[in-house]
């Protein structure tokens, strides 16, 4: 907006000029949208480290309290999640080798199977696909269950009875969903690879069970391995983190909460996919 | 300040020159410079309006939030000062019966609420809990209630079940805010007597007396209780004195609240 003694309702006609008026309020737009980023990833970085501090310092301590919730976290993101990645996995293998099989066996490539397999699922959808299901079946009530403590006042409450609120709330979520992506992603590969199987079985595909395996060995190198844990732990991590900062960080009140969890989920879906960018940059790349 | 010697009782909370806040709606200090000694055996009462900073006060004073300038003391050191293990160490010291229903933890029981930071502290699991537990919900007539989630208790009911959890960690200072608002007069009384008890060391379990602050916007109640009465209005809080003080003091919270500029000390 102009300062000055003129009305912002009725500009005088000589120093109204559109556009360098519209050239402005999208700078104010930009610059501002650039500041945002900017901050939010200021906030994360630093969350993330208290996190880790808190982790590492405190691991041992109120063990009694903080394992068994570490426990429940890997059920509630872990556990609970099997029938749904079950589901998709069995979708996965049908439509990946639907698609490419016909294709490949249309050109005579069939021996590329396990290797169009390996690389589809096991080092970019597999991760991927678990991390989107924890993020939208345990990041979402993340945000709010803390948006909603915080917003009444629960975390004041536990910092007044001594009791580390990120002790307390965060660092079982980042334990719990780590080792969920992690686990969930090994199982959805496992499924997803043998329905593939039986899905190229049932279309007559002439391939045996034998040449298929041995292709899906030969496919992959022990950095798939390395880089599926990393990658997966790195992945629950980031949703932790992300959904734990967007409830707990700035004192919200109650009808924040759902713009709060808004926020977390593109956030983390941002982060997860840029972190695998950055993975798929770093194999292909520097390691290949 | 020098933390006072050991031998010599400081007091137990004190706030100095400090600005509480901030208020949500304008950024701004909700009370400026407040002087607060409170010293072991002490009945504080605190007196305020709606939104005049009496919350902010006791989270201040418990050592929840810090005061946006000035200083803050427990039990002799600064907690400006302090390393965190310490500070947490001292606020184990406090306990805090927030308003409104005391704030329960809404994923846990009655029970599991009171057991959370004997647990946490002492790092045992609930069984190993359950004999405290058991000892202050039984006192506080909560036995029926322990197995249930604070939002199917009543308000009564609730707030009993914050004084436990408050309890539970045996502090020497006890911090209500506004316990007896939306009470009926029955528990109103019960809320006296048990508080006229813990304040005479009748703590379940035995222990010493604690010493008691309460914020409240209707003194009256406490005339019989409370030994010493402040007034929080108009971006301050003024200690008044001992009983003899408390006709002026409601004469002040029955006083419609002054612009800020209006005010002279």
């Amino acid at each position: 907006m102009p300062s000055g003694p003129a009305s912002p309702v009725a500009p005088s006609p000589a120093r109204w000029v559109p556009g360098a008026r519209l050239h402005r309020a999208w700078l104010n737009f930009a610059g501002r949208q650039v500041l945002n980023v900017i901050e939010t990833i200021h906030g994360l970085g630093a969350f993330a480290l208290i996190t880790l501090g808190v982790a590492l310092t405190k691991f041992n301590r109120a063990a009694s309290v903080i394992h068994p919730l570490i426990s429940r976290q890997i059920y509630q993101a872990g556990v609970r999640l099997l029938p749904v990645v079950t589901f998709i996995a069995l979708a996965l293998g049908l439509v990946i080798i639907g698609q490419t099989v016909s294709l490949l066996s249309s050109v005579g490539a069939q021996q590329y199977t396990g290797t169009v397999m390996v690389t589809v699922v096991v080092r970019e959808l597999g991760p991927l696909v678990a991390a989107l299901l924890v993020l939208a079946r345990v990041g979402t009530p993340t945000v709010i269950e803390l948006g909603t403590a915080r917003a009444l006042g629960e975390v004041e409450a536990l910092e007044a009875l001594g009791i580390d609120p990120v002790h307390y709330l965060v660092v079982p979520r980042v334990f719990g969903q780590a080792v969920a992506v992690f686990a969930l992603t090994v199982y959805l590969v496992i499924i997803a690879l043998f329905s593939g199987y039986l899905f190229a079985f049932l279309q007559d595909i002439p391939l045996l069970p034998g040449e298929y395996f041995r292709q899906l060995a030969g496919a992959m190198t022990w950095l798939d391995f390395v880089l599926l844990a990393l990658k997966t732990t790195a992945f629950g991590t980031i949703i932790a983190i992300v959904t734990c900062y967007q409830g707990l960080a700035r004192p919200l009140r109650l009808n924040e909460v759902a713009e709060a969890t808004t926020r977390a989920i593109v956030q983390s879906l941002v982060a997860c996919v840029l972190l695998n960018a950055l993975f798929i940059f770093f194999f292909v790349y520097l390691l290949m | 300040m020098k933390p006072a010697a050991p031998t010599k009782d400081p007091p137990v909370i004190e706030l100095r020159g400090a600005d509480i806040g901030p208020d949500p709606a304008t950024g701004l200090a909700l009370l400026r410079g407040v002087d607060w000694r409170v010293t072991a055996g002490d009945w504080w009462v605190v007196g305020g309006g709606h939104r005049s900073g009496k919350s902010a006060l006791l989270a201040t004073a418990a050592g929840v939030q810090r005061p946006l300038s000035g200083g803050h003391w427990l039990f002799g050191e600064e907690t400006e000062r302090l390393a965190e293990s310490r500070l947490i160490e001292h606020r184990r010291r406090v306990g805090v019966v927030f308003e409104n229903g005391g704030r329960l933890f809404a994923h846990l029981s009655v029970a599991e609420n009171v057991a959370l930071p004997l647990r946490y502290h002492r790092d045992c699991d609930l069984d190993e809990a359950s004999g405290r537990v058991a000892e202050l919900l039984d006192w506080l007539g909560l036995t029926r209630q322990a197995r249930m989630q604070p939002d199917r208790l009543g308000r009564d009911l609730r707030q009993r079940a914050a004084l436990a959890r408050a309890l539970a960690l045996e502090p020497e200072v006890l911090l209500l805010d506004n316990p007896l608002a939306g009470l009926a007069a029955r528990e109103r009384e019960w809320w006296l007597a048990q508080l006229a008890a813990l304040h005479a060391g009748r703590v379940p379990g035995g222990g010493r007396p604690l010493t008691l602050a309460v914020m409240t916007d209707d003194l009256e109640p406490w005339a019989a209780h409370g030994r010493q009465f402040a007034v929080v209005q108009d971006g301050q809080c003024r200690a008044m004195g001992g009983r003899e003080s408390l006709p002026e003091c409601v004469e002040m919270l029955g006083r419609e609240p002054r612009p800020l500029a209006a005010i002279e000390d």
